[in-house]
């Protein structure tokens, strides 16, 4: 980036200058180029580092990481039940994890928010609060991994997604739940139709008894305890059911797409 | 000069005594390559969230930040496990395990380690080992072992959750893990001394002889 700076004409304001460049690009191009911006190969390259880390390395990289997504699908038992611990095992303070501090966590009104429904289901029908609390809910106390190595256990309490997705009507056929999220530079992330039917994965709207707080997610998040942290998507504010591979906040910055535990 | 010429001539009269065979070189080298694409890439994965009060420098880990470290430990490990299965299989069945690395008698270690502190440990027929040797290449087959299966209990501690609880749950089998490494990077410390001490060994295995 530093380099395009100096080719900038000077007295343009560049942010916008750039904004409107990205606009004018197609969608695919214009995903790569800021997915390209933080990858493998880009980051080594500011730091000036080794030949290994070059553009065919990373292209190497990508194919191994489909196939290893294939090989998780495969591994995936949709019957195996990610193990539950005693209330007493609940790791206090849960911590906060995202890509900004807990400052800059979305602050949701919880009147003025909706789920959207879109996609592959019979009924697109937007979803309230309160309506969805009115849906039977169930507790699991289950591990928390994170994709950099660290564990915690909580709580979560909220509907179990597959008898949301048979309530509207969802295609289960369909390759993947997409959901997007309030985050402030975005989020979003697939989940394959098998993890999304998986009898733990949850609509989360309490964590440790209470109304979700802020930090982890309010009003809404998807607990899903055979994936990985960052395919638990907090401050979920659509959901899509799919066919097509429509990547991911971490998932298109080369943290594998599975990440299944 | 003379006794080196004899020597030399002593070799050329027995060239057919191959000390280590063809699959057992490149296995072994193939085992080097993954090994080191896996502890250098585990160390930066490692940094993410680190065990202990230290991280590992920048220069020495493999893939720029956590998701390259993940991309190419992902990569490497099938590097790892299908070289090192092909390489227990081969090993149990031609029978090399058992003549090389077996019997280790404690007396032997024992006199063997002496001797090899002292700086009289032989190295006359590099087709055998000695107890020192027996034990470390034995040792570093279980270590082996070990480190891929806890790796595989992080990797799936849900649907290998009984691989992840036989490790003593999730947190333990990540310093299982680490442990293995450090161990690992301690044999590969004084593997390579050791190799260059004695480099018709180092020969032994890129020519065979």
């Amino acid at each position: 980036m530093g380099r395009m700076r100096k080719l900038l004409i000077p007295g343009v304001d560049k942010k916008l200058l750039v904004k409107d460049a990205l606009k004018v690009m197609p969608d695919l191009t214009r995903r790569r180029f800021i997915s390209g911006g933080v990858s493998l190969g880009a980051l080594t390259l500011l730091t000036g580092c080794d030949v290994v880390d070059s553009d065919s390395a990373d292209q190497f990289l990508t194919q191994v990481s489909k196939f290893n997504d294939a090989v998780q699908a495969w591994i995936f038992n949709p019957d195996t039940l990610a193990p539950t611990y005693p209330e007493s095992m609940i790791t206090k303070p849960f911590p906060f994890n995202a890509y900004y501090d807990l400052d800059d966590a979305p602050e949701i009104e919880g009147k003025d928010w909706k789920l959207d429904v879109r996609g592959l289901v019979d009924n697109k029908k937007s979803w309230t609060l309160d309506e969805l609390y009115k849906l039977p809910q169930v507790k699991q106390v289950t591990r928390h991994i994170c994709v950099e190595g660290w564990s915690a256990i909580g709580s979560w309490t909220g509907t179990p997604l597959r008898d949301f997705l048979k309530l509207i009507g969802a295609d289960t056929k369909a390759k993947y739940v997409w959901f997007q999220c309030a985050d402030k530079d975005g989020y979003n992330s697939p989940l394959d139709m098998r993890s999304a039917l998986h009898p733990q994965t949850q609509m989360t709207f309490k964590f440790a008894d209470e109304i979700l707080p802020r930090a982890y997610g309010y009003p809404m998040k998807i607990r899903v305890p055979t994936k990985l942290g960052f395919k638990n998507p907090k401050y979920v504010v659509s959901m899509e059911v799919t066919n097509d591979y429509k990547g991911g906040y971490w998932e298109d910055q080369g943290y594998n797409s599975f990440s299944g535990s | 000069m003379s006794s080196l010429a004899a020597a030399e001539d002593v070799t050329q009269q027995e060239p057919a005594k191959v000390i280590q065979p063809a699959w057992v070189r490149a296995m072994h080298w193939t085992n080097a390559v993954a090994m080191i694409v896996m502890i250098m890439s585990g160390w930066q994965i490692y940094n993410a969230s680190p065990l202990f009060g230290f991280t590992f420098p920048r220069s020495i880990t493999l893939g720029g930040w956590l998701a390259g470290g993940l991309l190419w430990h992902f990569a490497a490990m099938w590097l790892l496990m299908v070289n090192g299965l092909v390489y227990l299989i081969t090993g149990f069945a031609t029978g090399r395990f058992r003549r090389k690395l077996f019997p280790i008698t404690p007396t032997g270690v024992i006199s063997d380690v002496k001797a090899a502190l002292t700086f009289r440990l032989a190295h006359d027929d590099l087709s055998k080992y000695n107890y020192v040797q027996k034990l470390l290449y034995a040792g570093i087959i279980v270590v082996g072992i070990v480190i891929v299966l806890s790796g595989l209990s992080i990797w799936k501690p849900v649907q290998l959750q009984w691989l992840t609880a036989l490790f003593g749950g999730y947190d333990t089998a990540r310093y299982v893990h680490f442990i293995c490494m450090a161990s690992i990077v301690a044999f590969l410390v004084i593997h390579v001394v050791l190799a260059l001490l004695v480099p018709k060994s180092l020969r032994a295995m890129i020519i065979g002889r």
